[in-house]
């Protein structure tokens, strides 16, 4: 029993309720400094869970809390952290600061900083808890949790010069999700009716044992397809770029930032330990959904227009490799899954906070009107732009690179789920969806920031970088770097959680 | 079990069984005789007797729990048990609270509701407590006589009380669709009881269940009986085809009544439905199952999509009153005394646990439509755009009830109430009642989310008219909210309430 998760919940939930009951006449400075404390008050808790935590024995469970809660449903607050979960609390922790910390300059055109803080706030608890919770309803209790707020966000602080795109796209998103984590309930339920349990715990280290193949097939459809929404997986990411792009920046780096990983963490935290034989046996149509997704991706990335849709589409391209590596149902690929995933949250943050920076500054993210020679206009905010992208494309040294290499290379050697020949294709597949990717975001890169500056002198005074979004932005670049040139200090951790769950082993 | 055989003449009746409903007789009668003589600003008094009255009866239902009583009974032959027509079990009394409760709450809602229409006060609290006396017998009726009866003493007093606005035309029409409907459907109802007591020569249920075990009397003609049965009180919780009334009934009465109408007559119907299909018919659950298992599904999709196209507050409720009446449906469509599919007594446990929390929010939701409907007589939807600037404490409690009837957090109450109707469906091995309950909640929250948005939304009108809300209303809906808000975090209460019913209804 340890008190650090459920106060790492605590904070953000007594943060939140605490902003809706100030007056309304509590100022935006006020509020948004209130929402930096309370931030990183919750993201130093989860630091301090992080130091508890014992580095030596990561694929075992560890500061649980079990306590019993609907027995009803026989459905317990069991809270705990492995290998696996412990870096995407921190990434989320993370985020959530920097948004805070962003939010006290760069105030929304909309305002009510008030509600936006607290809605912030809110989204961490549902965020954190999904990568806490060990029992399937409690999972998806957290999962639900961030359903409402995103929608606030979205519809409310979206895209000021659209106002009826933005509700549609936040309905779209929030409409989509629901039915997706519906599906994932009556998965949830169906395994829990068969099994007798609902803690995760429990059912991994029985690893699908008791549930008979028709259930495991149906139950890991369910589960698979509803996270597959979230994820999201090609055909169902359509709620993706219009949500991305019309969200505000900081709805859509905490929505591409941590949201979607929480439908990748499902898979690797439920789908794959729960139903095994299930997921084997739908793993090859994941794995070609995956790879259609890639490629997907990177060619619709090459015919936007629009700066923030072009980095929303991006993410159906990395989700891909996400996917893949579970689909591989290998240590590599499932470890590779994992770091993608992290490298995609601290990138596309990062990349969302710039495609903000520059609509803040332009009034537009369209590429056309935007034209060249950001490097001449704002020479800072052209070098980082330039950064977060050459990251995204996975160069190595950089985070992005090793989680779609460790996806690759699951995908070359699958486990028997996949047959090789298939895989092999797959993989080619993949890696060329990987050079389209190098190849849409050179183009920004080249259509963006190089060239000659021809609207700079039209536009109202500009500044560059300031010593504050430094501050917001610093750790992305930071963490960018960190995670490329030293992949160990996630792997260690993952790995061997990873292979526990693979395994059966608790 | 105190059961007393009728030996003599004059039949000896257990007084404390019958306490709640003889109590509400007296507060009734109480009503209307000091209506006489109160003047007319006094309503105040009369609300206080009602109340007082029905609190008395809750502490009655209170007080009778833990013992199973039967009065009013047939002398036992040898070796059987007495054939009672009046069981106070723990069937009995939950409906009874719940039919108490969603009464003490609409009373004070319709104190408001009075002064504001001039509406007879007298007449309405008679009224009501007279419906209210029908609700309490039936969920303690125990032979199909009683049951009409008692089905008979809700509706009637309805009729009065939908045509209750004095020169209002829309009312008086309302009345009369509900009471064509009502008379159609009880006609039928008695029809199937007919053919029933035809086929097994018994009008008690427990009796009627040992003859329809015989194989020998499972005959065309006691199906059909079995069946016609059910229509009436399926017309009386508005499922599909019998629902049409219930849009402009509700839309015509005053709003208290309408709120009236949703739950405590609801809760009625329902018990009724419970106790026929669980004590009389549980042997042909192969016959009503898909029966009811199909209205479920026709009910909450006919219910879901009206309600997208309404504009107005009630109108709204009404529809997704009729959508809730399906989710309740949905675990008696797969129980069974067989085998397969969910133990009837788990089944029904789960419908009654749905009701509570149905009842609990919908009340609340009604509660503030009453407030607004005070200075914003039309009721449309938009009347409710930025509530939350000038009532901030309604604006919440509606926003949070009509999550709740969404499923969604922080509408957690509601969320479980879908977990048990989809736990039914998954555990009753019904994979497309599950769908169908997955694709009715992505409706549902599509119109539920577009009022609650409102309510947060931007005001139009430069001063948004404030409402000065009445103490009663305010304690209404603080008492229903309050409900929901504790069976968020404590939902245990309701869902472990009746897991011992299987041996209490067998």
């Amino acid at each position: 029993m340890s008190w650090l998760l459920p106060l790492a919940l605590a904070v953000p939930l007594a943060g939140s309720v605490l902003l809706t009951l100030l007056p309304r006449r509590t100022g935006d400075r006020a509020a948004a400094w209130l929402g930096v404390a309370l931030s990183a008050a919750t993201f130093g808790v989860v630091l301090g869970a992080a130091g508890a935590f014992d580095r030596t024995r990561p694929q075992q469970v560890q500061l649980e809390t079990d306590l019993p809660w609907v027995p009803a449903f026989g459905m317990r607050f069991h809270l705990g952290v492995d290998g696996v979960s412990l870096p995407f609390l921190v990434l989320t922790a993370l985020l959530v600061l920097c948004c805070c910390v962003y939010t006290v300059r760069v105030r929304p055109v909309a305002g009510r900083v008030k509600a936006l803080t607290a809605l912030v706030l809110l989204l961490e608890l549902g965020m954190l808890g999904t990568f806490m919770a060990l029992d399937l309803l409690l999972f998806f209790l957290f999962f639900e949790v961030v359903l409402v707020p995103m929608w606030f966000v979205i519809a409310w602080w979206g895209d000021p010069q659209d106002r009826a795109g933005r509700t549609t796209a936040a309905t779209t998103f929030i409409l989509y999700t629901l039915a997706g984590s519906a599906l994932m309930l009556a998965g949830f339920l169906l395994v829990g009716a068969q099994a007798g349990t609902l803690d995760l715990v429990e059912l991994a280290s029985r690893s699908g044992e008791g549930l008979t193949p028709r259930v495991q097939l149906l139950a890991a459809l369910a589960i698979v397809g509803g996270l597959s929404v979230k994820v999201p997986l090609w055909p169902l990411h359509t709620w993706l770029p219009d949500a991305h792009a019309k969200a505000p920046t900081v709805g859509s780096v905490l929505l591409a930032g941590v949201l979607l990983k929480m439908g990748s963490y499902g898979l690797v935290r439920v789908a794959l330990p729960v139903v095994p034989d299930g997921v084997a046996r739908i793993a090859p149509w994941l794995a070609g959904l995956a790879v259609v997704g890639i490629v997907y991706g990177s060619l619709a990335c090459l015919a936007q227009r629009d700066l923030k849709r072009l980095v929303a589409y991006s993410s159906v391209g990395h989700m891909g490799f996400v996917v893949l590596g579970v689909a591989t149902v290998t240590p590599v690929g499932v470890n590779g899954s994992i770091y993608a995933g992290l490298a995609h949250g601290v990138i596309t943050g990062l990349l969302f906070f710039l495609a903000g920076a520059i609509k803040d500054r332009h009034g537009t993210t369209e590429l056309a009107a935007l034209g060249g020679g950001l490097y001449a206009r704002l020479p800072r905010l052209g070098a980082l732009l330039a950064f977060a992208c050459v990251a995204s494309l996975g160069l190595p040294g950089l985070a992005g690179f090793w989680g779609e290499m460790l996806s690759l290379a699951g995908a070359f050697r699958p486990s028997e789920v996949l047959q090789r020949p298939y895989s092999l294709v797959l993989m080619a597949v993949a890696g060329a969806g990987a050079v389209l990717t190098a190849a849409y975001l050179l183009m920004v890169v080249r259509r963006v920031c190089q060239g000659r500056d021809e609207i700079g002198a039209r536009l109202p005074v500009l500044g560059d970088v300031t010593g504050h979004e430094v501050t917001a932005w610093g750790p992305l670049v930071a963490l960018t770097l960190v995670l490329g040139v030293w992949p160990g200090l996630v792997l260690t951790m993952t790995d061997p959680a990873v292979q526990a769950l693979l395994g059966g082993g608790g | 079990m105190t059961l007393q055989p009728a030996d003599t003449v004059v039949q000896s009746i257990d007084w404390a069984a019958i306490a709640p409903p003889v109590l509400v007789v007296l507060t009734a009668l109480a009503a209307l005789v000091s209506d006489l003589w109160l003047p007319r600003r006094a309503a105040g008094v009369l609300t206080a007797v009602s109340v007082g009255g029905v609190a008395a009866a809750l502490v009655a239902v209170g007080l009778l729990w833990g013992r199973v009583r039967g009065t009013f009974c047939l002398p036992a032959e040898a070796g059987e048990l007495p054939a009672c027509s009046y069981v106070v079990n723990e069937v009995t009394l939950v409906f009874q609270a719940v039919v108490l409760a969603g009464t003490l709450v609409v009373l004070l809602l319709a104190a408001a509701e009075v002064r504001e229409h001039d509406l007879p006060a007298g007449e309405l609290h008679f009224l009501v407590l007279a419906a209210t006396v029908g609700a309490l017998t039936l969920a303690a009726a125990r032979d199909l006589a009683t049951l009409v009866v008692s089905l008979e003493v809700v509706s009637l007093p309805a009729f009065a009380l939908v045509g209750l606005r004095r020169g209002h035309l829309r009312g008086a029409e309302a009345a009369l669709t509900f009471f064509l409907v009502s008379v159609v459907s009880v006609a039928v109802m008695l029809y199937g009881v007919g053919l029933v007591y035809g086929a097994t020569g018994h009008l008690h249920l427990d009796r009627i269940a040992a003859a329809l075990a015989d194989p020998e009397v499972r005959t065309p003609v006691a199906t059909a009986g079995v069946l016609l049965t059910l229509v009436g009180l399926a017309f009386k919780i508005g499922a599909v085809p019998f629902h049409a009334w219930i849009p402009d009934t509700y839309a015509g009465a005053p709003v208290s009544v309408a709120a009236y109408l949703s739950v405590v007559s609801k809760a009625a119907g329902l018990v009724g439905l419970v106790v026929v299909v669980g004590q009389a018919f549980p042997t042909y659950s192969d016959v009503w199952g898909p029966a009811v298992a199909v209205l479920a599904v026709l009910t909450m999709t006919v219910g879901n999509v009206g309600a997208l196209r309404q504009r107005g507050a009630v109108r709204l409720l009404a529809w997704s009153s009729i959508a809730q009446s399906g989710y309740l449906l949905v675990p008696l469509g797969v129980a069974s005394s067989g085998v397969e599919g969910v133990a009837l007594g788990d089944a029904l446990s789960a419908t009654v646990a749905y009701l509570c929390i149905y009842a609990a929010v919908n009340l609340a939701a009604f509660g503030v439509v009453t407030v607004v409907s005070r200075n914003r007589p039309a009721g449309d939807l938009a009347d409710y755009r930025g509530l939350v600037r000038t009532e901030p404490v309604s604006a919440l409690a509606l926003g949070f009830a009509l999550l709740c009837l969404a499923g969604l957090p922080p509408g957690v109450a509601g969320l479980w109430a879908k977990v048990v109707v989809l736990d039914a469906a998954v555990s009753g091995g019904a994979g497309w009642l599950a769908v169908a309950v997955v694709a009715n909640t992505v409706i549902g929250l599509a119109y539920y989310l577009r009022w609650t948005a409102l309510l947060f939304a931007t005001p139009r009108d430069a001063v948004p008219p404030s409402y000065d809300v009445p103490l009663a209303s305010a304690v209404a809906v603080g008492l229903a909210v309050s409900v929901g808000v504790v069976l968020s975090v404590l939902p245990q209460p309701v869902l472990g309430l009746t897991s011992s019913w299987a041996v209490l209804l067998g």
